[in-house]
């Protein structure tokens, strides 16, 4: 069917031809702006994507979603009793304490490690349809952070059975840590997927380097207990450049609450550093900016690694 | 008329490893230099496709067509050169590709047109088009693992052509599927044809391309070696698999040009159908005796020779009939002046319907196409038995047989 050109109101379904198209190009460099723009231009994909990776992870489960809160209440119960049972670390609310920053590291983890696996996994998609390649990688990043919200619920429940207040001072810092959290993740995972294509052992690697990172994380022993050891050595700078360290302490000064608690053992336990909200939005800050010109960067080195992608896969 | 794609100077080297080293371990020991050999898939070509277009790429296995195919799609990137597409482009390389089994085919429709770019409102407005062409009717909300291969390539094939591609890439994806899928696709094909829609167009079959396509590139090696009208090009690819499949031929030290090659002086002037114009179509009882006579005339005054074959197309564009002087292993025909071939079919087989002719002249050494000439719907089959139909003429008589009795009370 043809369109005609004088006609008033051109049919919907009639295809035009001779209108003026927008030109793309393959070619064998494609700027950052431009792959960045191409990623946009897929977000309908990146949700899709996601909401696949959910769809399917726990399809005929017959406990389905419930799963992924059952993985973080097993792991604070084992590590409650092992730490505060068995080994009497004294931190009053350990369980609170366990969970808020497990929620922030299990989204860094499992968008990381799913990420790596991402372009490999879904090489029948590579070779045979072109899109932006980078999504993948965002997708795992993307589903890590839905199954991060349903876990919530788990830490929500803590709350209430504790009756613990979030604090008003820290709270509103969340959504910047996450957002800190999401955009390092993400330039790691893209990074990630691309060299994993290469180097297949990036998986296995990762799997043990999140180990090691995760430790090096406050999440299961408290911030003060390290770092009173490491400024002996004027190490804490050290310990506060790992990215995941004050996105961790910003989730627990804003729902753990206390910083200097009366402990299990009648004597005060420092836990959290003492910093003002101020200090945290000037690191949660850097570490965004930082992160996006890394993010920058990966999706370069991810534009050089992509042309043989189709081959190597 | 605007160019719809632009190929400028495109090259695309592969490397062959004789053994892939990817672990750490093994990149390791050997430094990060792998032994491997440079393989030009694609070397230095440059072409442009008009809007409208539908465009046949011809070579053996090996040649580069398909790899040129997905650099247009921008599934590999070329090593050097450029690729300027203006439109929105669909490729079909594989149907139902990025379809996950476990998803139903209604949430594959929303994912797999979202891999094509589309937005969440435009597959929307498709979505019921899309479920119509695929022909699954109520299997849409069962998960995509559960159904039939015919009904994955009918789906896969549904959201490629509703995604309203200004340039359509179609890799051999047709022959899946049964008769009639193949049969809808062509119909879906012609349609995007007469739309002015570019279509770009792989196959391995000869007939095929030549049943879509009006213009086809040759390639051999990587390099374009010749284009043309689909006929002229077929010949080529013909000349090319007569030579060896060119496994081990040069292509730069011969230059394949068509123009070069082809001999201008044999014509086909006309065809008569049992004696009348087939410019006029000519109007045949079914099973009834034909004579094609062709009229062949040397234009050069010097005896020529050729080989004559003939074509009868269903209105799909399928070969039914195919007969070929050579492969009847006959002498070729002498044109001295003017000759009429007579080719005499003693009964027509065909349903009552209107079918199209082809004649193709060959050179008798090289095999080579001279000239091609096609009468579209030239015969036209009428009468028969009323009901039955098809492609092939039949009488059929119904009889009831009673096979065991059951009395009624």
């Amino acid at each position: 069917m043809k369109t005609d050109h004088s006609g008033p109101v051109p049919e919907p379904s009639g295809y035009q031809r001779d209108r003026e198209l927008p030109i793309h190009l393959v070619r064998p460099s494609m700027t950052v702006p431009q792959r960045i723009a191409n990623i946009w231009r897929y977000r309908d994909l990146l949700k899709d994507l996601v909401a696949k990776e959910i769809k399917v992870k726990y399809k005929d489960s017959a406990l389905g979603f419930i799963w992924s809160l059952l993985n973080p209440a097993m792991f604070i119960l084992i590590y409650y009793i092992v730490f505060q049972k068995i080994l009497k670390n004294g931190i009053p609310l350990f369980a609170i304490y366990l969970a808020t920053g497990l929620l922030a590291w299990n989204l860094f983890q499992s968008g990381v490690l799913g990420a790596t696996g991402s372009v490999v996994n879904n090489s029948g998609l590579v070779k045979k349809v072109s899109f932006p390649r980078e999504i993948l990688a965002l997708a795992s990043v993307g589903s890590a952070f839905i199954f991060f919200l349903f876990q919530t619920v788990v830490l929500a429940i803590f709350l209430i059975i504790f009756r613990v207040a979030p604090s008003p001072h820290f709270v509103w810092l969340v959504p910047i840590a996450l957002l800190a959290l999401l955009m390092f993740a993400s330039a790691l995972a893209v990074l990630l997927s691309g060299i994993n294509v290469y180097l297949r052992d990036m998986q296995h690697l990762m799997e043990i380097l999140l180990q090691a990172w995760f430790w090096a994380t406050p999440v299961v022993y408290p911030f003060m207990e390290l770092s009173k050891q490491l400024k002996a050595h004027g190490l804490t700078w050290l310990y506060l450049a790992n990215p995941t360290t004050p996105v961790a302490l910003t989730f627990q000064r804003a729902f753990y609450v206390k910083a200097n608690p009366l402990g299990t053992n009648g004597s005060i336990v420092h836990i959290l550093p003492s910093y003002g909200p101020m200090w945290y939005l000037a690191v949660l800050g850097t570490i965004v900016v930082l992160s996006f010109i890394f993010f920058l960067v990966s999706v370069y080195i991810f534009g050089r690694l992509e042309g043989n992608f189709a081959e190597e896969l | 008329m605007s160019t719809a794609v632009e190929v400028v100077s495109v090259s695309k080297t592969f490397r062959l490893f004789q053994e892939k080293y990817t672990s750490l371990k093994e990149k390791a020991i050997h430094l990060g230099k792998v032994p491997h050999e440079v393989f030009p898939a694609l070397s230095d070509i440059s072409f442009e496709v008009e809007q409208g277009v539908t465009l046949g790429l011809l070579g053996h296995n090996g040649s580069g067509k398909s790899t040129l195919l997905k650099c247009i799609a921008g599934i590999l990137t070329p090593s050097a050169g450029e690729i300027r597409i203006r439109g929105r482009i669909a490729a079909m390389l594989e149907l139902g590709a990025g379809f996950h089994p476990d998803l139903s085919g209604r949430a594959n429709i929303y994912l797999n047109a979202a891999l094509m770019g589309l937005s969440r409102k435009e597959v929307d407005a498709r979505f019921d088009a899309i479920v119509e062409f695929s022909e699954l009717g109520g299997f849409i909300d069962n998960q995509v693992k559960f159904y039939s291969s015919g009904m994955y390539a009918r789906l896969g094939f549904a959201v490629a052509v509703n995604m309203d591609p200004d340039i359509l890439l179609v890799d051999e994806v047709l022959a899946v599927g049964d008769a009639n899928f193949q049969l809808k696709c062509l119909a879906k094909i012609r349609e995007f044809q007469e739309e002015g829609r570019t279509i770009i167009f792989v196959s391995h079959s000869p007939d095929l391309v030549r049943a879509v396509c009006s213009t086809a590139f040759v390639l051999d090696h990587g390099r374009l070696v010749g284009q043309g009208p689909t006929a002229e090009a077929v010949a080529l690819l013909q000349k090319f698999q007569l030579s060896g499949s060119g496994l081990n031929h040069d292509p730069s030290t011969e230059d394949h040009r068509l123009e070069a090659a082809i001999s201008r002086d044999i014509h086909i002037s006309s065809m008569m159908i049992n004696g009348v114009d087939a410019d006029r179509g000519v109007e045949l009882a079914a099973m009834s005796q034909v004579e094609l006579a062709v009229v062949i005339e040397d234009v050069a005054s010097a005896a020529g020779a050729c080989h004559v074959e003939v074509l009868f197309y269903s209105p799909a564009g399928v070969a039914l009939i195919r007969a070929h002087t050579r492969e009847m292993e006959m002498e070729p025909i002498i044109v001295r002046g003017t000759v009429e071939a007579v080719v005499q079919f003693s009964s027509l087989p065909l349903a009552v319907g209107s079918y199209s002719i082809q004649v193709n002249l060959y050179h008798p050494q090289s095999g080579m196409m001279i000239e091609s000439r096609r009468w579209d719907n030239g015969i036209m089959i009428v009468g028969g038995q009323k009901g039955v139909g098809g492609l092939i003429a039949a009488e059929a008589n119904v009889f009831v047989n009673e096979v065991s009795s059951r009395h009624f009370l």
